[in-house]
């Protein structure tokens, strides 16, 4: 949406004007920049609709491969491998990390996915058009794909709950789990916005996805402890903010973690606002959606 | 007691648009009055589609104004666009939803609430009752083409702007469209209609105006128009045309060939040059002047810039 939207937010109050003939002319009243109106509730529900009517690729396929992962790697190296100093079995490890994993990718598959199509297929126009402000658009887009976001990680966990069992997956602190879930998928869920928004064509995408999503994520400690690198990969691993949102997701379910969970709180934070600001004013300024 | 002046549905005023190495719109300006069902008529890159851009909010103009029933539609563009509804040229679709979700979910993000009596009324007249449930995907292109119809008419705008509406659609349910189109004009909604289909514009709309190289080159009644457009057609069923008169003929749909002639003086030796090439006219058709005419005398090459009114 245009800034032009929030521009007439902000406009005085003007006198409905005289209509000869016709139809009433309604008006949208008073709305501030901030509120979230009926289009926002639409397109929310527009978003989820979508990404539920094709379940089995959007959830279900996630959460198949996800196990997959589980299997294999808990398999080949849960006896070389030993995190926390074998307080914590590597099969348990990897579950908060892999239902992380599954969150974020998610996350950032839903917006993407839904502006690039509706972009290449300029049916963007269907949201364009009616009045909605940018603050419901970005909060619709980011929302939804915090849904399913969490749904995929959510069916994760309980698909694990078998090969690690009941009593070792639940979480400690599950306050810090959906601290965690909730800004994760936030900020995936908004970089999938600007990427979709950036992005002309799915090769454009893709590049977002396999040259910056996928090797942040699978070097995020999503499989190892980070103490278990050597010095210099460890130190690169802290300029990973996907390395943050991984280890204080572990501590909601251990009560252990690589680093103090409140500095990843603030990183966390961090990217949520500036993502956050960079997507609104996109959206405000019309960036590759309105001429 | 001076009457008080009545608002436009759609005021342009001095409106200018650049893309890289393109002047789309050039000091535009038009007025179209409440109730009117009015034409914007020009060839392609005239700036037709920029226009309504503008209008629409999906396009930001570089100088000018542009109001929907009085709405700016920058600084009141919540407003405008609740006044107005857009049919856009391009086929577009949500391939996730059936017919009934779209035009649903269109009514929501304007905030129409119980929406289901005129939707399943626009269906009925759209001839897409039994569709209803039809995913998108599923439709023949005349099909989405009516969708997009519908889901510009469920919040009853005031203001309805038709790109290219029957593109693609068949005569009979043209028809059907056009009966549609002319209530919600009669029952007070204003009508701007793009179309290539020149004699829509001419049977449907009152006021025309005709866009070429960014510029409005005339801005008048269809009557004035056509009295403007003087000259006849002639449509020859023959087997060849005359060497001379070749730059003048142009294939119609039917196989004859078309000529403009500046009146009855030219018809004489042109069925002399057939006579003398010795070319049978198997047929010959006469029509008077129409739209067509004048769209093509305005928007010619060598047409004068400045003729709006």
């Amino acid at each position: 949406m245009s800034d032009a939207v929030d521009r007439e937010d902000r406009a005085a109050p003007v006198a409905p004007p005289a209509t000869r003939c016709g139809p009433a002319v309604v008006r949208a009243g008073h709305h501030s920049v901030w509120s979230l109106g009926p289009g926002f509730k639409a397109l929310f529900r527009k978003e989820c609709l979508r990404f539920s009517k094709v379940a089995l690729q959007t959830i279900i396929a996630p959460v198949v491969s996800t196990l997959l992962y589980l299997l294999i790697f808990s398999h080949v190296l849960s006896s070389n491998v030993k995190v926390y100093d074998g307080r914590v079995g590597y099969a348990q490890f990897l579950v908060p990390g892999l239902v992380m994993m599954a969150v974020l990718q998610n996350a950032f598959a839903n917006s993407s996915s839904s502006l690039i199509q509706s972009k290449m297929m300029r049916s963007i126009v269907f949201v364009l058009l009616p009045p909605i402000s940018s603050f419901e658009l970005f909060c619709a887009y980011v929302l939804s794909a915090m849904v399913r976001g969490v749904a995929v990680g959510l069916g994760v966990w309980l698909i694990t709950l078998p090969f690690v069992g009941a009593a070792a997956s639940v979480p400690e602190h599950p306050l810090w789990v959906l601290a965690f879930a909730v800004g994760g998928s936030a900020i995936l869920g908004t970089l999938g916005l600007v990427a979709g928004i950036w992005s002309e064509k799915f090769d454009h995408l893709a590049v977002f996805q396999n040259f910056i999503i996928m090797p942040l994520t699978f070097l995020s400690g999503v499989f190892y402890s980070i103490h278990s690198l050597p010095p210099f990969w460890q130190a690169l691993s802290y300029f990973n903010p996907f390395f943050y949102m991984i280890d204080g997701f572990r501590y909601g379910f251990f009560g252990l973690s690589d680093i103090n969970p409140w500095r990843s709180v603030a990183v966390v934070a961090f990217f949520v606002i500036m993502l956050g600001a960079i997507a609104l004013r996109m959206l405000a300024t019309g960036y590759k959606l309105r001429q | 007691m001076k009457p008080e002046p009545v608002l436009a549905a759609v005021e342009v005023i001095d409106v200018c648009k650049s893309f890289p190495n393109v002047r789309a719109l050039d000091h535009v300006s038009l007025r179209v009055e409440q109730g009117e069902f009015f034409a914007l008529l020009g060839p392609n890159g005239a700036g037709k589609t920029t226009l309504i851009s503008i209008l629409a909010g999906l396009a930001r103009a570089d100088s000018g104004q542009a109001r929907i029933m009085g709405f700016d539609t920058v600084a009141q563009a919540r407003d405008a666009r609740l006044s107005l509804g857009v049919v856009p040229q391009e086929l577009v679709f949500d391939p996730f939803f059936t017919v009934r979700e779209m035009l649903e979910l269109q009514a929501s993000y304007y905030g129409v609430r119980g929406a289901g009596a005129w939707i399943d009324e626009i269906l009925h007249h759209l001839d897409l009752t039994d569709k209803a449930n039809t995913n998108m995907r599923a439709l023949s292109g005349g099909m989405k083409r009516r969708v997009l119809v519908g889901q510009a008419l469920v919040h009853r705008p005031p203001v309805i702007v038709l790109d290219e509406p029957t593109a693609g659609v068949d005569v009979e349910l043209r028809q059907n469209l056009w009966t549609f189109i002319k209530r919600l004009n009669r029952e007070g909604h204003t009508i701007i209609l793009t179309t290539h289909y020149l004699e829509e514009a001419e049977a449907l709309c009152q006021r025309v105006a005709m866009l070429k190289g960014g510029r409005v080159v005339a801005l008048d009644t269809t009557a004035n128009l056509l009295r403007g457009a003087s000259g006849i057609t002639v449509e020859i069923a023959a087997d060849a045309v005359p060497e001379a008169w070749r730059g003048r003929a142009a294939v119609q749909a039917t196989g004859a060939f078309g000529f403009t002639l500046a009146g009855y003086g030219e018809l004489e030796p042109l069925l002399a040059a057939f006579r003398e090439s010795g070319i049978a006219i198997a047929e010959m058709k006469l029509g008077a002047a129409d739209l067509e005419q004048a769209f093509l005398r305005l928007t010619s090459p060598t047409a004068a810039t400045a003729e709006a009114a």
